[in-house]
């Protein structure tokens, strides 16, 4: 019992970085942009959080850090892709060397090599009255830190912004058909630039999870992956938020169940289990979980005239 | 009463190239107004000024009299006027209803009130006689209800100038005739349409008047009471365009059975496949397949091609046996083939002119050099096809993506037949194009079959077909309803479309010839 419970709340603590980037890649995706730089704006995310709350002294300080570095790479990758029309895989790929460069090359300049790094001011556990205190479902639900909560309230209130308000249908039209929202008077650049920052944002806030949350230290490329892992997530959840929520769940289980695997010393291959995202989201590909439709025009610049 | 719309002398230069000049067009409250020219004539670029997506260099737009500056689509929906463009602007994964609401914003809420406004749209749907369920996905809808969501999609957001950019080209006859009566509906009820078509015949039977725009200006703006289509052809091309072709006499010796098909059957993609068909083409005719889109006539011809599996049956090209032959057999065997879908089938878009001539030619002996192209000798050979065809292009390096539809069709239309087939298949072969490029495609199908090729011509124009076949063969649901000549009365040819058997056709007419 106690071994399940705690393989639960190591899968809800694992999917935290991923379901928080993967919840805001839904709405770039599902405004027809796919940003394959959600690792590298992730690090550069981690390192700008872990900065922001050493030198603060504030954990939110580094939240907020975290989200207007991601925001501004948003900006960067957004121009680069809805203005210049640029390739949007060359152009994520390309964030993700920068990412990983821009990161360790600040860590280095900042902290310097091998010295003793500061550790940040983190999110300490939070103690809800009552609801901790329930036996099994408390440790199972209310042990986590104040962020991991907010995630998943901000997870429903997307859902509900998505699938329910005229701004989420204005949203999923632009990456289906741009032409057709572009006669009924909808911006579709402005669409798809808010759509695309707000995702940065979030893939940055991603990131400092892991640098202030996770962790109170910053480690070079310590993103491990968990970028390409979100993408996967967005389309093993179908383009919905609570869509991410499902996969981020069974990702999380796979990371879980890897960690305690090693804890545990067998003999099974670490990498076979470190596949597992892959090869769920390959599955969500060919429609073993029912089939996963990227938006129309995902991918697919627009150009107005 | 003032006059629903007058545009007045309105320029549009493009990089300083001349799209509209000092064109005048005043349409009357309640008319249905044709808007008729060549491609390229300037009408998209008038009407897109109209709709706000284009801004004019100079001239006035008034709406019932007022001076209106349209800056953006937003703005001309405001002002009331509705396009339903010629590729519908629905997005396929979403409901109907969502496709209605989408940018607007009637209760001021952020959140979408999807159950008042399906309410709303179902009592519209209702008030113009047409049914459509909200919640049906737009993909899951005919192209015919698709377009009724178009124009609901316009009424719903209070349109009173509709304009319809070449909404036929799409609809079988009877969803023409359904629009049409929809047209009624609207002007009776006061609203406004502009028409815009190639289709004179649907000019003379439903518009009250029409302005015709040549190179960028007015042509003339003409009461359809007072005009015929040959004026009114005349006027669009600047000449006189001939609309009939002297076809040359085939002396029936001569002719031999180039494509021969016995009891074919065949699966269908989406509809009944083939069921048993019988037909065969001799060398110097055309036959031509009548039928409403979607009874088999693509299956037909797939099936020829080698594009689909025959399940029975016996296809035979020039005596040879070529059931489910490969495709690469069948070409070999003095096959061409025009196809329906250009952008799908027949052009590789991002592609020049050269190699999209290249890509059924690949084999050709005098464009190889070992495995080397000989790009000289291909250039050569498109030269020829461009001067030879008429085609309208900068260079032949131009990406085919760059000609308008007339001018791809063409260069289609060069390759296929410079390859000299014996059996040449047209599909649609003038779907989307203007009348000059029409008359173009259609004469050079009559030059094959005076030249001695088989032609076997699919349409879904029945004026088409009777023009230029000798023989018509109508087709109903996989199954060939009678073969007949070409002038046989329309009433007959639609009654064998809706699914009777000819023979049906001539019992029923002598027991009623017996009666009398």
């Amino acid at each position: 019992m106690e071994a399940i419970i705690d393989f639960i709340n190591t899968d809800i603590r694992m999917m935290m970085p991923m379901l928080i980037a993967a919840m805001g890649l839904v709405y770039g995706e599902r405004a027809g942009i796919l940003n394959i730089g959600a690792e590298g704006i992730m690090l550069i995310g981690a390192f700008a959080g872990y900065t922001g709350a050493v030198f603060s002294g504030s954990p939110w300080i580094g939240i907020l850090a975290a989200m207007l570095s991601g925001g501004l790479v948003g900006v960067l990758f957004a121009f680069l892709v809805i203005t210049l029309q640029a390739d949007q895989t060359v152009v994520g790929a390309a964030l993700n060397i920068f990412g990983l460069g821009l990161s360790t090359t600040l860590n280095r300049v900042v902290f310097g090599v091998n010295s003793n790094m500061p550790q940040a001011r983190s999110f300490s556990t939070l103690h809800i009255p009552v609801l901790s205190d329930i036996p099994v479902l408390g440790t199972l639900f209310f042990k986590y830190n104040i962020l991991a909560y907010l995630a998943v309230i901000l997870l429903i209130i997307l859902h509900i912004i998505l699938f329910r308000t005229k701004l989420g249908l204005k949203i999923r039209a632009v990456g289906e058909n741009p032409r057709a929202c572009d006669t009924l008077g909808i911006n579709v650049y402005r669409v798809r630039y808010g759509a695309v920052i707000f995702s940065t944002m979030l893939c940055g806030i991603a990131g400092a999870y892991l640098s202030i949350a996770q962790l109170s230290m910053f480690a070079e490329n310590m993103v491990a992956g968990r970028g390409y892992i979100a993408l996967s997530a967005v389309v093993f959840g179908k383009y919905s938020p609570l869509g991410t929520l499902v996969a981020g769940l069974v990702f999380g289980g796979g990371q879980a169940l890897q960690a305690k695997m090693a804890a545990m010393q067998t003999n099974f291959p670490d990498e076979l289990l470190q596949a597992i995202p892959y090869l769920l989201t390959i599955f969500a590909l060919v429609g073993v979980v029912g089939k996963s439709v990227s938006p129309a025009a995902e991918t697919v610049p627009y150009d107005k005239d | 009463m003032a006059n629903a719309l007058e545009m007045k002398k309105i320029c549009k230069y493009f990089s300083g190239v001349r799209a509209n000049y000092n064109v005048d067009l005043t349409v009357r409250q309640g008319e249905v107004h044709a808007l008729l020219g060549e491609n390229g004539a300037g009408k998209s670029t008038l009407m897109n000024i109209l709709y706000g997506l284009y801004s004019p260099t100079s001239g006035e737009v008034y709406l019932e009299g007022q001076k209106v500056n349209i800056t953006s689509p937003e703005k001309a929906i405001k002002l009331g006027v509705g396009m339903v463009h010629q590729h519908f602007m629905l997005i396929p994964a979403l409901t109907a209803i969502e496709n209605v609401v989408l940018g607007m914003d009637e209760d001021k809420s952020p959140m979408l009130d999807l159950t008042t406004a399906a309410k709303k749209l179902t009592e519209l749907a209702a008030q113009y006689n047409m049914e459509l369920d909200p919640n049906a996905k737009v993909s899951q809808l005919t192209v015919g209800q698709q377009q009724r969501l178009e124009i609901l999609k316009a009424l719903y957001r209070g349109a009173k100038l509709f304009i319809f950019d070449e909404p036929t080209a799409v609809l079988t006859p009877q969803e023409v005739e359904e629009l049409f009566n929809m047209f009624k509906l609207l002007t009776s009820e006061g609203k406004t349409i502009i028409f815009i078509t190639h289709k004179l015949q649907e000019v003379m039977s439903i518009c009250d008047r029409c302005t015709v725009l040549r190179l960028g200006e007015v042509a003339a703006t003409v009461d359809i009471a007072d005009t015929n289509k040959q004026d009114l052809a005349t006027l669009m091309v600047g000449k006189p365009v001939s609309m009939v072709y002297e076809k040359a006499d085939i002396d029936p010796a001569a002719q031999q059975t180039i494509l021969q098909m016995e009891n074919v059957v065949a699966k269908g993609t989406e509809h009944g496949g083939l069921k048993g068909i019988d037909l065969t083409i001799r060398s110097g005719e055309i036959l031509g397949i009548a039928g409403v889109d979607g009874n088999g006539q693509s299956e037909l011809v797939d099936c020829i091609t080698g594009l689909m599996k025959v399940e029975s049956g016996k296809v035979s090209i020039n005596g040879q046996d070529m059931t489910n032959a490969a495709p690469k057999a069948v070409l070999e065997s003095g096959v061409s083939h025009i196809p329906a879908d250009r952008l799908a089938r027949g052009v590789i878009m991002p592609m020049n002119l050269s190699e999209n001539v290249l890509l059924m030619n690949t084999r050709k002996k005098d464009f190889l050099k070992g495995m080397f192209l000989q790009w000289n000798k291909i250039n050569q050979y498109t030269d020829g096809i461009i001067k030879k065809y008429k085609v309208k292009t900068p260079s032949r390096n131009e990406l085919i993506q760059n000609l308008s539809g007339g001018n791809q069709q063409k260069v289609v239309l060069g390759r296929e037949i410079e390859r000299n087939p014996k059996l040449l298949i047209a599909m649609h072969p003038d779907r989307g194009l203007d009348i000059g490029a029409t008359s173009f495609v259609q004469q050079s199908i009559v030059d094959e079959r005076d030249r001695g090729a088989a032609v076997l011509l699919v349409s879904t124009e029945l004026e088409e077909i009777q023009t230029l076949s000798d023989r018509v063969a109508v087709m109903y649901e996989g199954q060939i309803m009678g073969i007949v000549p070409p002038d046989t009365p329309i009433h007959e040819i639609s009654m064998m479309m809706a699914g009777i058997r000819y023979e049906d056709i001539v019992k029923e007419k002598e027991a009623s010839g017996v009666g009398a």
